[in-house]
């Protein structure tokens, strides 16, 4: 009479926790389909060649090295841009407002900048940038539109980081006579460090993939040198993937590239979530 | 340094956690204050380093002196104050550092720089927390890999470091176990020959074995306060009476 009573109630639970794992499997699947997809495709284009010299005749031949750089250069001007601002509001937001409904304020603000379709910050960054401040079709204008972009992930991973510190910390430098600011910078910054330079790496994953913030501020389809100012146009990755797939002279032709190019693309994403994680594990102990 | 309150009376908000309350602390003495919990003895501890200060709508009322100076005239500057009235804290707070970095901590962030003197008051301050032996091979270690109660006593050392007048503890030793209770209990009857120690303890015991005078405080009022050995053998009040034999608290 014991058993019957409880055996419907485990027969559920396994079945659950089947399809749980089912749908999890699933995800796995879809990543190791889209990856796999566009491996098989695009591997035969990657050697040396590809990934260190200019496109030749007609995007054909030749490889992806201009882009590789323009989006290096975009990653480390957006950085540059987003990672100062991003991590002293961070700061501010968690250290020294004391009025909360304003903190709360600022957070729902930054999350809807975050939610702002890419296309849309494009859009802004073509009519701030590039016309008013007369920057130009530019690295400048790309990379504080990317900036922007990213800003909203740096300031809540900056805000995490810094909850997390316990207020033990706090509490034991002031008693010594460290004002606030040193408390934060000798003490609470280096500990919160490890998160924050995962927040920077995973936003680096993000921007290198993003197309529409710089299409219309920064990207060019084709050009003859490396940029030397900020002021140049450069060639990107996510960018130089969409045009030598639907636009060009022989697309049967280049579409092995268009492929080699997302490799190249995913790969930097996937070293960059790997790194984070490294970084994280190694400065929690 | 002496220390004196006058007519003091704190606000948590709307909350009277302080009543009236007057006391005078001598210089080079151990003073210790007990009382059941929520008694407002910890309150009462950190309005002498302005750590309520940290709390919002906290509210003083009456005057609390350090040496001759009243702390909370707006002329006194707060981090100035807390390098001459250290505090210990209940559960042992050491900065994720090494050994080394948490003591010479408080002289960086109040100027000192010469390398030779933040060496030299490194130990100096490790061998007055008693810890030096045990760290003196491991001092770029991290100060998480001591236990409980070498941390709290490392806390000390690193409250020591920048020489203080009065040194605060609140329940400095309620985390530890009874062999570093003890350390650290031996620790505190040295310090006053240097420095006026003030303890917050639950631990009746210890406030008996450590302490010159103790204050008894209940619900935010200080019921009796006198020489140790007359609270406890023969105190005048009848709560007092009955907090120590355990009758209730």
């Amino acid at each position: 009479m014991q058993h019957t009573k409880f055996t419907g109630k485990r027969a559920n639970q396994a079945l659950f926790f089947t399809l749980f794992r089912l749908m999890s499997y699933l995800v796995v699947g879809i990543l190791f389909c889209i990856i796999g997809f566009i491996v098989i495709r695009g591997i035969g284009v990657i050697n040396w060649e590809f990934l260190t010299t200019a496109p030749k005749d007609g995007m054909t031949k030749g490889g992806i090295f201009p882009a590789i750089v323009g989006t290096f250069y975009l990653v480390i001007g957006s950085m540059i841009v987003a990672f100062p601002i991003g991590v002293m509001s961070g700061i501010y937001m968690n250290e020294y407002a004391t009025n909360k409904y304003i903190v709360r304020v600022i957070r729902v603000m930054t999350n809807n900048l975050g939610g702002i379709p890419s296309i849309v910050f494009g859009l802004f960054g073509m009519s701030l940038f590039v016309n008013k401040l007369h920057f130009g079709d530019s690295l400048l204008a790309g990379s504080f539109t990317l900036g922007l972009l990213a800003l909203p992930l740096i300031i809540r991973v900056t805000e995490e980081a810094l909850k997390a510190i316990p207020d033990t910390y706090r509490h034991g430098s002031l008693a010594l006579g460290a004002t606030k600011l040193t408390t934060i910078r000798k003490v609470i910054l280096p500990a919160a460090f490890p998160n924050v330079m995962t927040g920077l790496i995973l936003s680096v994953g993000r921007v290198s993939g993003e197309t529409a913030p710089i299409l219309f501020t920064a990207a060019a389809y084709f050009l003859p040198h490396l940029p030397t100012s900020v002021f140049d146009q450069v060639m990107a990755l996510p960018y130089h993937l969409y045009v030598i797939a639907t636009s060009g002279t022989d697309l049967e032709a280049t579409r092995p590239m268009a492929y080699g190019t997302a490799i190249v693309l995913i790969a930097i994403v996937l070293i960059m979530n790997l790194l984070a994680n490294v970084v994280r594990r190694k400065f929690s102990k | 340094m002496k220390l004196e309150a006058k007519n003091v009376n704190f606000f948590y908000g709307d909350f009277h956690a302080l009543k009236d309350i007057n006391m005078q602390i001598d210089s080079n003495s151990v003073t210790a204050f007990i009382g059941p919990s929520g008694c407002g003895k910890s309150t009462f501890l950190r309005l002498f380093n302005r750590m309520n200060d940290l709390i919002d709508g906290t509210h003083l009322d009456g005057e609390c002196i350090v040496g001759d100076q009243n702390i909370y005239d707006k002329s006194v500057s707060v981090d100035e104050l807390r390098t001459t009235v250290g505090m210990v804290f209940q559960k042992p707070n050491p900065f994720p550092k090494s050994i080394f970095e948490n003591v010479a901590y408080g002289l960086r962030v109040n100027g000192v720089n010469d390398k030779k003197i933040i060496t030299e008051t490194v130990e100096k301050s490790l061998r007055q927390a008693a810890l030096w032996e045990e760290v003196k091979d491991k001092l770029k270690k991290s100060a998480f890999e001591l236990s409980g109660g070498q941390q709290q006593r490392l806390c000390i050392a690193r409250a020591l470091a920048i020489s203080p007048s009065v040194l605060l503890m609140d329940e400095p030793a309620s985390a530890l176990d009874p062999i570093s209770t003890s350390k650290i209990e031996e620790l505190i009857f040295q310090l006053k020959h240097d420095y006026t120690v003030v303890i917050v303890t639950h631990n009746m015991q210890q406030a008996a074995r450590v302490s010159d005078k103790t204050g008894f405080f209940m619900l935010g009022e200080l019921i009796e306060f006198n020489d140790t050995k007359k609270i406890f053998l023969n105190p005048d009040k009848e709560q007092t009476q009955n907090y120590i034999t355990g009758r209730f608290g």
